[in-house]
């Protein structure tokens, strides 16, 4: 528990802070409507529900301007770059970006349900109290502009008895403003469902883009002043405690005239037009980044359907575990496509593997295979993600890597091999083990290369016990299985070629970490995962177990890396 | 963007715009709003829409995450057979379904939403899609020792390696047989030369 907390205190910080922040926003603003003297005659019609709007739409403007914060990623990047000398923390807090845009989406479905519910009884009850003849105070109230000569003193927005709410909705601003942007709203939550995002990643990415549109109808909703309340100076002629009672009598030069009312200004705009500049920003500097030119170096087609691409571009400079979005105008204009980089930051290329996954990755293969036509224009937006520069941090590192989620330790293992031929003074690790899980490695066949030379420079160098590999395979049959049985003198690897031997199945993890712990009785053990969920806690389980209480002794941190 | 299955966003948006229906028929019948008994038809057009669109069809490609406990309504909407699969049906169905709600505002978001989804069935079924029920598929039990088919033909006592013929396709069968089937944690630690 203490463990957990000190990794993430910082996400509870800002969620507790984010959630106080919504629960004062919404109950500051309900108690001025619900008991402010300024509404006292609109809660006649109205009642509570005046309150319940007012306070959800406060809280919508707040959501609305904090959700396009986490999306300005080259401003992340930014703070993330000046935050060098920041704690780690802070700086992996910037890559919950996505979940914490999420979280605030929620929050504003939340708030728009109880917004939209509270404003359909304002309406009910404007309606209701036009038509009624009751002469309650309500529909004195409501019939207010018929009797006034000076303009804008009604209450009502419906001022005829034969209008309709639904017709008052459609025609006022606000109600068609209204409609509209939670239409939207509606259209960009179920197109970015989870398995609608993983499985047809266009339909959300293009239809998430007519946020534009709920952002310019939530600036002009407000306008139209519907919700009012009583002016100023009408509050010292005819104060509510003194004169609602004798609402009868107010025309009769009394102490109390009719109230005069002012419609509330749109106030949306002041919230939300900052952040809109800011992203409108972060756009432009993005197509100003992605029309530089990158260079493609040198296209590599490994086996089982994997692209290589090695590329230069001025002013590119990268860590290791980030990642890039690629574009590619002959595929398609407007797609952008992240790929973690494959390429150590000392090399002087940078690299990325594509594996088809999909309509634009298979378009992309297809068009680096054809020999004869010219090599397609790439656009390089990036490099984006905290650089996982943890793993040097740690004396003892473990980096497990399961399926495709080898990929980004192909960056750190070659970034580890150039600090270690330079001797890096940075490099603080002394022993890696390294864990590759994945069915079959043919899809991986071009980190077999990388794994192969790492293993034969560590030889060279005598250095032996630097690097070790723990390659599982959890596909095998019968075959493989008896082919690695026969060959089990040999000094290599049947199949993959490397001095390690492969094992079959999955990994024992209780037996891994009580090995590693005897063995470094005295180290803190980084352990970095790139892979599925179910063998993160798995994995978290066996650092908690296997972490001494003696703080002296081995103890295990677990990193969860996102890349 | 030509392996986009548009009715499988229909469905979301029709199961949204179910619940939205739902919500506005509740408030509107338990504010008692003027012609509430819309409402009333929102409330039960709104289940009925739910029902139908909580299995989610299976996808042309690749696996499908099922619904949680979706095999009950399966089971129903596979009943109507074509009237299910078809996405035609489904779209003039909730087309229809959302007119009445038009009539009240507290359910007009939902007409809006029901609409937008059955024009998205529409644009589904113009390019041939079809809804196909996710049916479990029955478990195959390994089949323990059926890759022996006779019997070892080296059995021991063997004479000594040098005299042994190198390792051929036969013997790698019965080598494979005796190690078990399937992809397990390895009982059995296989020792590396390295640490």
């Amino acid at each position: 528990m203490a463990n957990w907390l000190l990794n993430h205190w910082l996400s509870v910080l800002v969620l507790v802070m984010w959630l106080g922040l919504n629960v004062f926003l919404f109950v500051n603003a309900f108690l001025l409507y619900e008991k402010g003297d300024k509404y006292y005659y609109t809660r006649e019609i109205l009642g509570s529900a005046l309150a319940w709007a007012r306070a959800s739409a406060r809280c919508l403007n707040f959501n609305s301007m904090l959700i396009l914060f986490p999306m300005c990623r080259n401003l992340l990047s930014f703070l993330r770059g000046t935050c060098s000398f920041c704690r780690r923390t802070l700086r992996k807090q910037l890559d919950h970006n996505l979940t914490f845009h999420k979280l605030v989406a929620y929050m504003i479905c939340l708030h728009t349900a109880i917004h939209i519910v509270a404003h359909l009884f304002n309406f009910e009850r404007y309606d209701r109290s036009r038509q009624s003849t009751d002469g309650s105070l309500a529909s004195v109230l409501s019939s207010l502009s018929h009797q006034e000569k000076e303009g804008d003193s009604w209450l009502n927005p419906m001022q005829t008895t034969n209008m309709t709410v639904i017709y008052m909705t459609l025609t006022s601003i606000p109600g068609f403003t209204g409609v509209i942007i939670t239409i939207v709203l509606v259209l960009m939550v179920t197109s970015s469902m989870e398995f609608i995002r993983r499985s047809y990643f266009e339909v959300f990415w293009y239809t998430h883009h007519i946020f534009i549109i709920y952002f310019i109808g939530l600036g002009i909703h407000g306008i139209g002043g519907i919700v009012r309340g009583q002016t100023e100076e009408s509050i010292k002629e005819n104060h509510p405690y003194r004169c609602a009672e004798f609402f009868e009598k107010w025309d009769d030069d009394f102490h109390c005239k009719s109230p005069q009312f002012e419609g509330n200004s749109a106030e949306s705009w002041k919230w939300i037009l900052a952040p809109g500049v800011l992203y409108f920003f972060e756009r432009i500097l993005r197509l100003y980044r992605s029309q530089q030119q990158v260079m493609i170096t040198k296209v590599v087609m490994h086996p089982s359907k994997v692209l290589e691409l090695q590329m230069i571009k001025r002013g590119f400079s990268m860590e290791v575990g980030q990642y890039i979005f690629v574009n590619c105008p002959s595929i398609s204009y407007l797609e952008w496509h992240p790929f973690t980089l494959t390429s150590a930051p000392e090399e002087d290329f940078f690299s990325i593997h594509v594996r088809a996954a999909g309509d634009w990755t298979e378009n992309l293969i297809k068009a680096f295979e054809q020999q004869h036509s010219p090599i397609p224009k790439i656009e390089v937006d990036g490099p984006f993600g905290t650089a996982s520069e943890d793993v040097f941090q740690y004396e003892v590192a473990m980096l497990i890597g399961a399926g495709i989620g080898v990929t980004p330790f192909a960056s750190i293992l070659k970034s580890i091999w150039y600090k270690f031929r330079h001797a890096d003074h940075n490099l603080k690790t002394q022993t890696i083990y390294f864990y590759w899980i994945c069915r079959e490695t043919g899809a991986f066949a071009w980190f077999n290369d990388l794994l192969a030379s790492l293993e034969q420079e560590m030889e060279e160098s005598g250095k032996v016990g630097f690097l070790n590999f723990r390659l599982f395979l959890t596909g095998w049959d019968n075959n493989i299985a008896g082919h690695a049985a026969l060959n089990f003198d040999k000094a290599t690897d049947i199949l993959t070629g490397l001095k390690h031997k492969t094992f079959f199945g999955r990994p024992m993890w209780d037996k891994e970490f009580s090995t590693i712990a005897t063995i470094h009785p005295k180290s803190v053990v980084g352990v970095f995962l790139c892979g599925p969920q179910a063998l993160e806690k798995c994995l978290r389980k066996c650092c908690h177990q296997y972490s001494s209480l003696d703080p002296r002794k081995t103890q295990f941190y677990f990193n969860k890396e996102n890349f | 963007m030509g392996q986009i299955e548009w009715a499988m966003w229909a469905n979301e948006q029709a199961l949204a715009s179910g619940l939205i229906l739902i919500t506005g028929g509740i408030v509107a019948t338990a504010g008692q709003f003027t012609q509430w008994y819309f409402g009333a038809y929102s409330i039960v057009a709104g289940v009925f829409v739910c029902l139908l669109e909580y299995p989610r069809g299976k996808r042309r490609k690749g696996s499908t995450m099922e619904r949680c406990g979706q095999k009950y309504m399966t089971k129903v909407v596979k009943l109507f057979g074509p009237l299910s699969r078809n996405y035609y049906v489904r779209a003039f169905l909730h087309l229809g379904l959302s007119v009445p709600a038009g009539f009240l505002l507290a359910t007009i978001l939902g007409t809006a939403c029901l609409a937008i989804a059955s024009g998205i069935y529409l644009l589904a079924a113009t390019r041939g899609e079809q809804w196909t029920p996710i049916e479990s598929k029955p478990k195959e039990r390994p089949q323990v020792g059926g890759t022996i088919k006779q019997p070892p033909s080296n059995p021991p006592p063997r004479p000594p390696a040098e005299a042994r013929k190198k390792p051929s396709e036969e013997e790698d069968e019965t080598v494979g047989a005796g190690v078990s089937s399937g992809p397990q944690e390895n009982p059995i630690p296989v020792t590396d030369e390295v640490v």
